[in-house]
């Protein structure tokens, strides 16, 4: 189906269901219960968890298949971010034109960037990388705040031209939209003491995301990801079999650079502002923890490593002492105070201590991230069906 | 004239001359041995043949084309291929795709970016290294993960890669290199198997006098990076100089 195996196109169809479902599947827990806070199904995470997720798919492809790791990726993401409110400035609110923008624009800066890091491999490539986005970072800062808005960043203001739109009423808000259906929208659904909330935004970015997850399989599948596998595993012999590695290498670099670009642009879409932090090197640092601790080179692997990681930041670290208290306060008090203080530092602003502790375990016992994870448990329960890119949906949020 | 023409190369690394003044004729159709003692300068002629090392002095011709200058991808393209001293091959593959690559390099050239087909859908390449994989008795082996099998199936895919890119000349770099009587006597059947089946002349770098004497048809004894002598394995064996530089201690010690 859709030009792909049929183990494939189940694992595709199971990502489709579980995002279309999502506003369901990630609030479990009814309003006002004490595991409210556990919900996810808000659609500023619920997007986070899509876009990331490209992010990841994206940096995978690079990463995965050719093992060049680069440090720098959040300067595409930037980039894409700053070409789509620039677009949202200049032609229309119409999240479209950004959206395909922000592509192409992040792709002619990864062409450029990949061109001279490319020269180099391993931890040379990486540090070139990095120098890059830093440099992009800095600029971005400082030098160019005509173009980025430096500190302040930039959002879209009444009076810009927009020349494709009408005029604003005065007092009015630019609002990105999908000819006129508003990415803020949303439907509510109350259900009993559950309530679920269905986001325009969230939809847009969810079937962005399919596509994008669909196009990396069919990469994965095709000749041209084999020579890129065919790079990691030995480059000599690649370059002995009449192959050159080169190009096979920047077109995976400026694909993973299209797909953080694209990124960018959503973020854009679904929430219209954009600053210079966005491209700082640890959020490139953060894509690469995401594809580790999902599995680097599996399909699945990157999206699961992206909403594990961004529901960690924005669950765990709301839960503060006075949560913790509630929890235990069937316990005498002393001990009470005890189990609060020894919880303590791994929540709330400590959710990054957690983040690396699970990390470090995933690399040490599950070199394949979460998805080896999900093979184990599946292979503990006997099946005995044998599959690489299964998710088990246990250990993580679906996305 | 012969296939590949090699004409007064030299290299010097530093104070170090590995190749003085070479020159080699390797006849299209033959299997043509270069041994030589250690330090003799056999692999830095091997390197200069295929673009890992470009020398100082010297013109190396294949087919009437220089390949001075060209990148090892682009000689490979021209008809050179090259098998390792430790087999080169794509470890993380599964043994198939190991050997559907050079298939693509062959038909599709250097760089082909076809990112949205399904490479198992491709009938002519699959049917190729089906065929290639049958040839080398290891179609039985077809998913297993290349880098679990045993070093001699290794050099077996290794050359069977290389063959799969209907090469006109191919370069082997000491193919029995650590290898047990065993295994080595299968590479030697092999390589006797492919000199007859294939229009391919083979040029062989070789310690294991066993195994050049079993394939070679014209030998070049390189000592101290220049050709001491070059004649039939016959005329080899018996040449006074060659013993004295060569034959003569590693004889008796195998």
């Amino acid at each position: 189906m859709l030009g792909l195996e049929a183990k494939d196109f189940r694992l595709l169809i199971l990502v489709a269901i579980l995002t279309m479902a999502a506003p369901f599947l990630l609030n479990p827990f009814p309003e006002g219960s004490g595991l409210a806070q556990f919900n996810a199904g808000y659609p500023d995470l619920m997007q986070r968890f899509v876009i990331f997720g490209i992010f990841a798919i994206g940096f995978n492809i690079l990463f995965g298949l050719t093992g060049y790791l680069s440090f720098g990726h959040a300067a595409f993401l930037g980039v894409g971010s700053y070409a789509a409110i620039w677009m949202m400035k200049l032609l229309t609110m119409n999240v479209i034109p950004a959206i395909i923008v922000s592509v192409i624009v992040a792709g002619i800066f990864s062409l450029a960037v990949g061109w001279i890091s490319l020269r180099r491999s391993g931890i040379y490539f990486s540090i070139l990388t990095l120098a890059f986005a830093q440099m992009s970072y800095s600029l971005a800062y400082s030098v160019l705040t005509p173009i980025t808005g430096g500190e302040t960043g930039l959002q879209p203001k009444v009076n810009d031209p927009r020349i494709l739109d009408g005029a604003l009423t005065e007092g009015g808000t630019p609002k990105a939209n999908l000819f006129g259906l508003e990415m803020g929208s949303s439907i509510e659904w109350g259900v009993g003491n559950w309530l679920f909330t269905f986001n325009a935004g969230y939809y847009v970015a969810a079937i962005v995301m399919l596509a994008a997850f669909y196009l990396s399989i069919r990469i994965f599948r095709s000749p041209f990801g084999m020579m890129l596998r065919a790079v990691k595993s030995n480059q000599q012999r690649l370059n002995y079999t009449g192959l050159n590695a080169k190009p096979y290498t920047l077109a995976a670099f400026v694909i993973s650079g299209m797909y953080a670009g694209l990124a960018g642009g959503l973020m854009v879409a679904m929430d219209t502002q954009v600053g210079a932090e966005r491209m700082f090197w640890t959020a490139s640092g953060e894509v690469v923890l995401m594809s580790i601790l999902g599995g680097v080179g599996t399909l699945i692997g990157p999206v699961l490593g992206a909403g594990a990681i961004k529901y960690m930041e924005n669950i765990l670290s709301k839960i503060n002492s006075d949560i913790l208290h509630t929890w235990f306060a069937f316990l005498p008090d002393g001990l009470e105070d005890f189990v609060v203080t020894l919880i303590y530092p791994f929540i709330g602003k400590g959710w990054h201590l957690t983040l690396g502790l699970i990390f470090m375990a995933v690399v040490i016992f599950l070199p394949g991230g979460l998805v080896e994870g999900g093979q184990r448990i599946a292979r503990l329960f006997g099946r005995k069906k044998k599959s690489t890119d299964t998710p088990d949906g246990k250990t993580t949020p679906a996305e | 004239m012969g296939i590949l023409e090699v004409k007064n190369v030299g290299k010097r690394f530093g104070g170090l001359q590995a190749l003085g003044d070479v020159n080699l004729s390797v006849t299209e159709n033959t299997v043509h041995a270069i041994i030589g003692p250690n330090g003799a300068g056999k692999s830095t002629l091997l390197n200069c043949l295929v673009g890992k090392l470009i020398p100082d002095t010297g013109s190396v011709m294949f087919d009437g084309q220089s390949v001075l200058g060209r990148k090892p991808y682009e000689i490979n393209q021209m008809g050179i291929s090259r098998v390792f001293q430790t087999p080169e091959i794509f470890g993380d593959l599964s043994v198939m795709e190991n050997m559907m690559i050079p298939c693509f390099a062959k038909r599709d050239g250097s760089f082909r970016p076809n990112a949205f087909m399904d490479m198992f859908k491709d009938r002519e390449i699959v049917e190729r290294a089906e065929q290639m994989l049958e040839e080398m008795n290891m179609a039985d082996a077809r998913n297993d993960n290349a880098a679990t099998m045993s070093r001699g199936n290794k050099r077996r895919l290794e050359i069977g890669m290389c063959l799969a890119q209907e090469p006109r000349l191919l370069l082997l770099d000491e193919p029995t290199a650590g290898m047990a009587r065993a295994d080595t006597n299968n590479t030697i059947d092999l390589l006797k198997q492919i000199k007859e089946e294939r229009d391919i002349t083979i040029s062989i770098i070789e310690h294991d006098m066993h195994v050049v004497f079993s394939l070679a048809e014209r030998i070049t004894v390189l000592a101290q990076g220049t050709p001491l002598v070059e004649d039939t394995p016959d005329n080899i064996k018996g040449h006074p100089k060659v013993r004295e530089a060569y034959l003569g201690e590693t004889q008796d010690a195998a």
